[in-house]
């Protein structure tokens, strides 16, 4: 975009999230499930960073490590220069205030028995954002966050059921908002809501980008909505990123086989151009992330393949300034 | 970046406040709709009414007794008769009352208090906190209910203070389990996700979230164990560990008219029945807050 975006907020280097499998009485590991393995990639302030791919792929787990959510297996995390993927329980907490996350199920991600209100003003006390003993300020800034996503502040009162799925989202991005954080992970925020809806959130978000200065890693698996929010997008597949690149790029010169896959199943709404469109169909399922392929691990299902695709996994390389691509064939 | 939005741009449209909803009012309307759970609460009324206005309505002195009438069969004077001592068996039975709810709140209390904290604390932390606590709280489940509060008794001497302890010991599984089955599920959720992301502290979670969205069960848990409580206090009496002697209790007074069965029936039947007719209203009671309670129901009832 621009020169002043320069500085890098989040970087994640050769992050690894494993999950043991324990079986038997004494919790012997047996296996680990590679849901991130190696990923790495920086964040510059301000700008929307988009993660896609396909569902078990290890996209929501990234975002959870960033925010420290789950202890990474390896990598580091470097937030504002800082590593905190080693951080103590007890010193991750003054951290919460600068990464939120907005949640994909606007109906899960609300205490049921706690009012709109207070869903949203709860940061604000834990982190003792607002004078203690005035209650005055304390409604002040919830109503103003209430306006800010589009709410009516006359609102604070009800609780989560009496809201529709727009609206909780709203709540959600709210709450996400209130300790006026400068990073924040949308993990899938929009794809459990209608379509009309997820235009208005989308816009929301962009709007709130704008005024606040805010970064965001955008994670979906829907690559049309990704186009209108990302300026950079990277690819996942089975716990790897195997490609990185800005939007206009991603979509005019896509490089990796995945994501040609990926970009070709995208509906073109023109039935003319959409009956005419050569799709790429991927043969074969997504392998168990317990035990992946050998070498690259989309080599099984991959179109252009090789022997030499078995033998190491390849690392991300770079193809122009602004594209990475893990794949030995281009 | 620009984004031309195919629908339409209302991103900061103030959407108009949906009707508000009552949940204590539908609560109480679906509660209200069965007879039975009426019936119920209207005993339980009776039954708190009854005890803290006592020292008013009992028409004679519980505890002094009356040699010159002892053992007369129901009359105008005496509705209910008098027993072996002449005291007037209503009388007790309205006294009795207060000594029945007393032991049904404290012991519940106290049950629920050490249960739910217990079954928190070892849901929200897991692993080998969750392992030891459960494991306690299955071999006090593995002890039946009664001989467990019997053994409490002896060990802590009779009296009604320690009746009280000893039963709300014995309840103390059913909440520790409940608690914990709750908490396990509750807090996979992504608002108790959310929760940690704002950074909540575990106590906060413990407290603010996790307690109050695992109350409803525990609610209807309450209001069953009141009645079971009310019953081991009366077992317990009968038994002889109970109250002390003057003062009147329904499971004693069982115990005390049990002798005269046949000549006298109604001298243990009356605080039998008593204590029948309040277990069974907590229990349709506790039945009825469990369907009104119950997100599976909600629309059906």
């Amino acid at each position: 975009m621009n020169s002043m975006l320069n500085d890098i907020l989040l970087e994640a280097k050769n992050l690894k999230m494993y999950f043991p499998m324990t079986k038997g009485l004494l919790k012997r590991k047996v296996a680990d499930v590679k849901a991130v393995d190696g990923v790495s990639f920086k964040i510059k302030r301000g700008e929307t960073l988009g993660l896609v791919g396909e569902s078990g792929c290890g996209k929501t787990t990234v975002g959870r490590c960033l925010l420290r959510l789950y202890n990474p297996t390896a990598g580091q995390i470097y937030f504002e220069g800082e590593d905190i993927s080693k951080l103590p329980a007890n010193k991750i907490r003054p951290l919460r205030r600068k990464m939120q996350l907005i949640f994909q199920d606007p109906y899960g991600s609300l205490d049921p028995r706690q009012s709109a209100g207070s869903i949203v003003g709860e940061p604000l006390l834990i982190h003792h954002l607002v004078k203690t003993n005035s209650y005055g300020d304390y409604r002040r800034r919830v109503s103003e966050l209430f306006a800010t996503v589009g709410l009516d502040p006359s609102m604070v009162g009800r609780y989560p059921h009496e809201f529709s799925g727009g609206q909780r989202q709203r709540i959600g991005i709210a709450r996400a908002l209130s300790c006026d954080p400068s990073f924040i992970i949308c993990d899938e925020p929009i794809s459990a809501l209608d379509v009309s809806i997820q235009a208005q959130i989308i816009n929301l978000l962009q709007e709130l980008q704008e005024k606040l200065g805010l970064t965001y890693l955008f994670i979906a698996h829907d690559l049309s909505v990704v186009r209108h929010i990302s300026n950079r997008v990277a690819v996942m597949y089975l716990g790897h990123i195997v490609e990185i690149t800005n939007w206009r790029e991603l979509y005019d010169n896509p490089l990796h086989p995945y994501t040609k896959a990926l970009l070709s199943a995208v509906p073109i709404p023109d039935p003319v151009v959409e009956s005419s469109r050569e799709r790429i169909v991927l043969k074969g399922d997504v392998p168990s992330p317990i035990n992946p392929p050998p070498g690259c691990n989309f080599h099984p299902r991959c179109p252009i393949a090789i022997p030499d695709c078995r033998q190491a996994i390849p690392p991300l390389r770079f193809i122009s300034a602004d594209h990475e691509v893990a794949c030995i064939r281009v | 970046m620009q984004f031309e939005s195919k629908y339409d741009n209302r991103t900061n449209e103030i959407t108009e406040a949906p009707p508000q909803v009552s949940e204590f009012r539908r609560i109480f309307k679906v509660m209200s709709s069965r007879w039975v759970v009426v019936f119920g609460a209207i005993i339980v009324l009776l039954l708190v009414l009854t005890a803290f206005l006592a020292p008013w309505i009992a028409p004679y002195d519980p505890i002094k007794p009356d040699l010159s009438s002892t053992l007369q069969q129901p009359s105008r004077a005496h509705l209910l008769g008098t027993d072996a001592l002449g005291r007037d068996v209503l009388s007790r039975i309205i006294h009795g009352a207060w000594v029945s709810l007393r032991v049904g709140i404290i012991a519940v209390s106290i049950a629920g208090g050490i249960g739910i904290i217990l079954g928190l604390v070892a849901g929200y932390f897991g692993r080998w906190v969750n392992n030891i606590i459960m494991r306690i709280i299955d071999a006090m489940m593995a002890i039946p209910p009664l001989p467990l509060s019997l053994a409490i008794a002896a060990l802590l001497g009779g009296g009604l203070t320690n009746v009280m302890i000893s039963v709300g010991i014995s309840l103390i599984p059913t909440y520790c389990r409940l608690m914990c089955g709750q908490v396990l599920t509750i807090k996979e959720s992504d608002y108790i996700t959310a929760a940690h992301v704002i950074g909540a502290s575990d106590i906060r979670i413990m407290l603010r979230h996790l307690l109050p969205n695992s109350f409803p069960p525990l609610l209807v848990l309450i209001t069953l164990n009141m009645g079971i409580a009310i019953l081991a206090e009366a077992s317990l009496s009968f038994l002889g560990i109970g109250i002390t002697p003057p003062a009147a209790a329904w499971g004693a007074m069982v115990s005390d008219g049990y002798k005269y069965l046949f000549t006298n029936p109604v001298l243990s039947f009356a605080p039998g029945v008593a204590v029948m007719l309040v277990v069974l209203s907590f229990n349709m009671v506790g039945d009825g807050l469990r369907d009104a309670l119950d997100p599976r129901l909600r629309g059906i009832i």
